[in-house]
């Protein structure tokens, strides 16, 4: 099974039950998603937050981002595109999980639900290239 | 996200049901913090929340730890599987107050 879906969304907290929704739906294509659906739908929703959060500080602007899923050769692949702040690689780093304050899960929970995270500088006219790949 | 708040004496009890992520955080929080504030005993009912993120995480542990350092508590109550699933992903399992 190959598929590639994708979607753009105004960067603004209100759009991330709309990706949420998006990538059920793609995921729903196969029931061997079944297991894994709900943490690939966190890791998404999180990577999507940390664009509204960080990459435009919580501000709406009129931008869009672009959410890319796509499966294949066993991959399911999870693209986020943004033309916000760019990100630097070196500075997201998950909070230490025993250090218990509010904030700073997300990346933690990426991290530990998908199988590689890669930031790219991105193509075209977008800034940042969050790349998510979980192995089936 | 909604919410219903029912009284019984020094108790407070927040049921919220919904998606609860970055967008109602605020709400959620407005909701909680002042009866925490006014010394009540707060039971979050968990039910009927098909979905937390770590923002909706984040409002449980600055519950829980504004309660107390007001010498109170926050308590969970009938945590969904969902909920309870991204709580034993953060690892709070044994902090946050789980009934």
């Amino acid at each position: 099974m190959t598929f590639e879906e994708h979607k753009e969304f105004p960067v603004e907290s209100s759009s991330l039950k709309q990706i949420r929704n998006f990538a059920r739906e793609v995921l729903a294509k196969d029931n061997m998603f079944d297991a894994t659906k709900d943490d690939v739908v966190l890791a998404l929703a999180e990577a999507a937050q940390n664009v509204v959060k960080h990459a435009y500080n919580g501000k709406p602007t009129g931008d869009t981002m672009r959410v890319e899923i796509s499966f294949k050769d066993n991959q399911l692949i999870i693209e986020i595109y943004d033309k916000g702040k760019p990100v630097i690689p070196e500075n997201i780093k998950p909070r230490k999980i025993d250090d218990i304050k509010p904030g700073g899960l997300g990346t933690f929970f990426i991290g530990q639900i998908m199988d590689e995270v890669i930031f790219k500088t991105s193509r075209n006219d977008w800034v940042n290239h969050l790349i998510l790949t979980k192995n089936y | 996200m909604s919410y219903k708040i029912t009284e019984e004496g020094n108790v407070a009890t927040v049921h919220l049901d919904g998606e609860i992520d970055m967008d109602v955080t605020e709400k959620a929080k407005e909701q909680i913090m002042p009866l925490i504030e006014a010394g009540k005993e707060v039971h979050l009912n968990l039910k009927d929340v098909q979905y937390m993120d770590s923002s909706g995480i984040s409002v449980l542990i600055e519950s829980h730890q504004k309660a107390a350092e007001l010498g109170n508590k926050v308590i969970l109550k009938e945590i969904s599987k969902s909920v309870l699933k991204v709580i034993m992903m953060a690892k709070l399992e044994q902090i946050l107050i789980i009934e």
